[in-house]
């Protein structure tokens, strides 16, 4: 079999899982998984397949790029079906198949007892499918179909629970924010379209750069094109402004959030600007407000992430906060660096998601950190997995967080960008501090669990433990396997290829790390940090030692009282600097009268002007029918009449 | 009787007003058609009496009196058939009663 009969197959297999388990779904009942997960274990060997192929140099320098068939012949414009598999698609592919397949396999346990089952393993494949086709589009449109349609199954998965009010109106949400954002990214296809006449990746990335070069196209236009296709990767990754729908997405049931809401859909954004570095590298004011936003996201989320209460919630803002980071490192331009921990990051968020979603289900569905604690010696499996992952996300060496953060670091300080590596470095400081919170207040000290679930909390079963487990290696491995040695690893070799023009476009020159100079600073000075925020997290929050067997009591009584020292800073924060309501306010209530002003015009003036002139010409209709008696006589009275008058009038005027 | 183009025209004027006045106020549809021959009959003694007064027009206006007694023949039998064929369904020869065309 030839490799694009692989590549199509890894559209077509989740395709067909959804079909199927959307036809037939209904009488599986308890085996509702039965065709949607192997069908997605299969993708996975293939996409193993194709991911060596493409790694090992298999496809050549340019990556495979076939036609399946003509999707739009529209006269001039004409759109492929083409698919591209190149290194940065191989990338993403590991992430998206490997967290998918263990996604599947883990809601085979989580979804267990739930009724509509069937429902969720339909999606999910759907979801499989648009992902796949999202990373391996060929070109824009293309590829905004598959945004559509990530969309789309993320709309149906966070309003899975329907009945719950909740839920579905977190589903509409993160629907319409995310329209917001593609309003933008499809103006910018069409510019795209208008400028150069091409919507093909390889195409439009070489005659772009070309016609600017050339001077037909202006900075602004460039910078113009790059705003708005980065308005749809702001509102797809759930970056300020548009980041209010991520957290309310975890609505959905927890695998759906450990899938698409952390390791695959919400990437697609620093994906897609990756994508298209030739554009972005191009325009020095573009790249500034990508760092700019990222860097801005990844504090701010951080400092929610800090005092929210629910656990999925402090996962979900840290989501967005790492986001925020990749974000930061493509606009300074360690392009390498972002795609490094959109891959460590979608593994051990995917772990510590999955990892909460089994410490819900334990303690019966509950969620609220302040009544749980204490967990760690009744569900051991998740207790570790969940440690790994969070001192992956901490940064700790030698775990996988730590060398993708590290270079991303290290990538903000080398091309000048200092505010942002500093603040990067604050930010790594907040997520040691608040994921170590978050483990403190569900797995150590003493136990807040409701005395009537306490005695039924048991280990999730193998289907879900089994997951976390093989999730936990990749957050261990990841980060050695392709970051070692420091700056010449793996990741590096496969993705310098796919970022040579960008790097040229940005004069940066690939310097070999100082081990012992200031990247070596670097390095020790994050991880200071985050061992520091560990440790005053383990101080406040408690932390049960593995090797010494000992443990560190919480002290609720110091957080109180460091509460109150900074009340405005703590309501700040707990409010999420209270931008529902200010979205509230600016489009539910002003945003609402300024419609209904609009809609009054609608009616009144415009319908009333078009209305108006249709009874106008009804009502002389009617008026004027009465004239018309069907009576000849009444008419021959007019011709005589009007013959008199015309006769009189030519004898005064003519014969007179 | 004088002998003057002006009181053959006076004539004339007379009976297509009294035609006129018959075609407006009669309901009948035979006096209606009546009327119009009353109407066409004074036209057609104007022309005669040019034709008499006016030596140009000598000959002319013969022939053009004809022409209007073939056309008042003709209309005169198309409208008497209409008119029978009405009131054959109608059973009435009131105009005013012909209403089914009305809206």
């Amino acid at each position: 079999m030839g490799m694009p009969t692989l590549v199509t197959l890894l559209l077509v297999l989740p395709m067909v899982g959804f079909v199927l388990t959307a036809l037939v779904g209904r009488r599986l009942a308890t085996r509702a998984g039965i065709i949607a997960v192997p069908i997605i274990v299969l993708t996975w060997l293939i996409a193993m397949i194709v991911v060596y192929t493409a790694l090992s140099g298999g496809f050549g320098e340019e990556g495979l790029h076939f036609t399946l068939y003509e999707w739009i012949p529209a006269g001039e414009f004409r759109v492929p079906f083409s698919l591209a598999v190149d290194n940065l698609t191989a990338c993403l592919l590991i992430v998206v198949t490997t967290v998918g397949m263990l996604v599947h396999v883990y809601s085979v346990g989580y979804m267990a007892h739930d009724p509509g089952r069937w429902r969720f393993f339909a999606y999910l494949n759907l979801f499989m499918f648009s992902m796949l086709l999202l990373v391996l589009a060929g070109n824009f449109l293309l590829l905004f179909a598959a945004w559509e349609l990530v969309g789309l199954s993320s709309y149906l998965l966070i309003g899975f629970w329907y009945p719950r009010r909740s839920a579905a109106i977190a589903a509409k949400k993160a629907f319409l924010v995310n329209r917001v954002g593609d309003v933008g990214f499809a103006l910018g296809i069409m510019a795209i379209w208008t400028t150069v006449g091409t919507l093909e990746f390889g195409e439009v990335f070489e005659l772009l750069p070309e016609q600017f070069h050339a001077g037909e196209i202006a900075p602004w236009m460039l910078f113009g094109i790059a705003l708005l296709l980065f308005c749809g990767a702001v509102g797809k990754s759930a970056q300020f402004p548009l980041h209010v729908w991520l957290p309310d997405a975890m609505e959905g049931p927890t695998p759906v959030s450990a899938l698409i809401h952390a390791a695959t859909m919400v990437n697609a954004g620093v994906y897609f600007v990756a994508r298209a570095n030739p554009i972005f590298s191009l325009s020095p004011a573009a790249m500034t407000l990508v760092a700019a936003i990222g860097i801005f996201t990844a504090i701010l989320a951080a400092s929610i992430a800090l005092t929210q209460k629910d656990i999925k919630r402090v996962l979900a803002y840290s989501t967005l906060s790492q986001l925020g980071y990749m974000f930061a490192a493509l606009g300074v331009g360690a392009y390498i660096a972002a795609i490094f921990h959109l891959m460590t990051h979608g593994f051990f968020k995917g772990l510590l998601f999955l990892g909460s979603g089994s410490v819900i289900h334990a303690v019966h569905e509950e969620q609220d950190m302040d009544r749980m604690g204490g967990l760690w010696r009744k569900i051991p499996v998740t207790h570790w997995t969940m440690l790994i992952g969070a001192l992956a996300i901490a940064g700790i060496p030698p775990l996988a967080g730590f060398f993708s953060k590290d270079e991303i670091l290290g990538g903000a300080f080398e091309n000048g960008f200092y505010l942002v590596w500093l603040i990067g470095a604050f930010v790594a400081f907040l997520t040691a501090f608040y994921m170590f919170r978050l483990m403190g207040k569900t797995f150590y000290g003493p136990s807040h669990v409701d005395p009537t679930v306490e005695p039924k909390i048991h280990e999730s079963s193998r289907w879900m433990t089994i997951p976390l487990v093989l999730l936990a290696i990749p957050s261990i491995a990841l980060g050695m396997v392709l970051g070692l040695p420091l700056g010449e690893g793996l990741i590096d070799q496969w993705l310098e290829p796919v970022f040579e023009h960008a790097q040229e476009n940005l004069g940066l020159t690939h310097e070999p790390v100082q081990l012992f100079g200031i990247d070596g600073l670097i390095i020790i000075g994050s991880t200071a940090v985050a061992a520091f925020g560990i440790a005053i997290a383990i101080r406040l929050f408690g932390f049960h030692w593995p090797l010494r067997g000992s443990d560190t009591a919480p002290r609720p009584e110091r957080v109180a009282e460091l509460t109150q020292r900074a009340p405005a800073l703590y309501r700040a924060s707990f409010h999420k600097w209270w931008f529902d309501d200010l979205n509230h306010v600016l489009f539910v209530v002003i945003g609402g009268r300024i419609a209904n002003g609009l809609w009054w015009f609608d009616r009144a003036i415009v319908d009333g002007t078009v209305n108006g002139v249709g009874d106008v010409v009804q009502g002389a209709g009617r008026d004027l029918r009465r004239i018309q008696t069907g009576r000849v006589q009444n008419y021959a009275l007019g011709i005589a009449v009007a013959l008199i008058v015309v006769a009189v009038y030519f004898v005064i005027a003519v014969a007179g | 009787m004088s002998q003057t183009l002006e009181s053959y025209l006076a004539l004339s004027a007379i009976l297509f007003a009294i035609g006129t006045f018959g075609f407006l106020a009669r309901r009948n549809a035979i006096a209606m058609l009546m009327s119009i021959e009353l109407m066409l009959n004074a036209v057609n003694l104007s022309i005669i009496a040019f034709g008499a007064f006016i030596p140009e027009l000598n000959g002319d206006a013969a022939v053009i009196a004809l022409m209007v007694m073939a056309v008042a023949a003709a209309e005169a039998t198309v409208g008497l058939a209409i008119v029978i064929a009405i009131y054959r369904n109608r059973r009435t020869p009131l105009v005013d009663e012909y209403t089914q065309m009305r809206e």
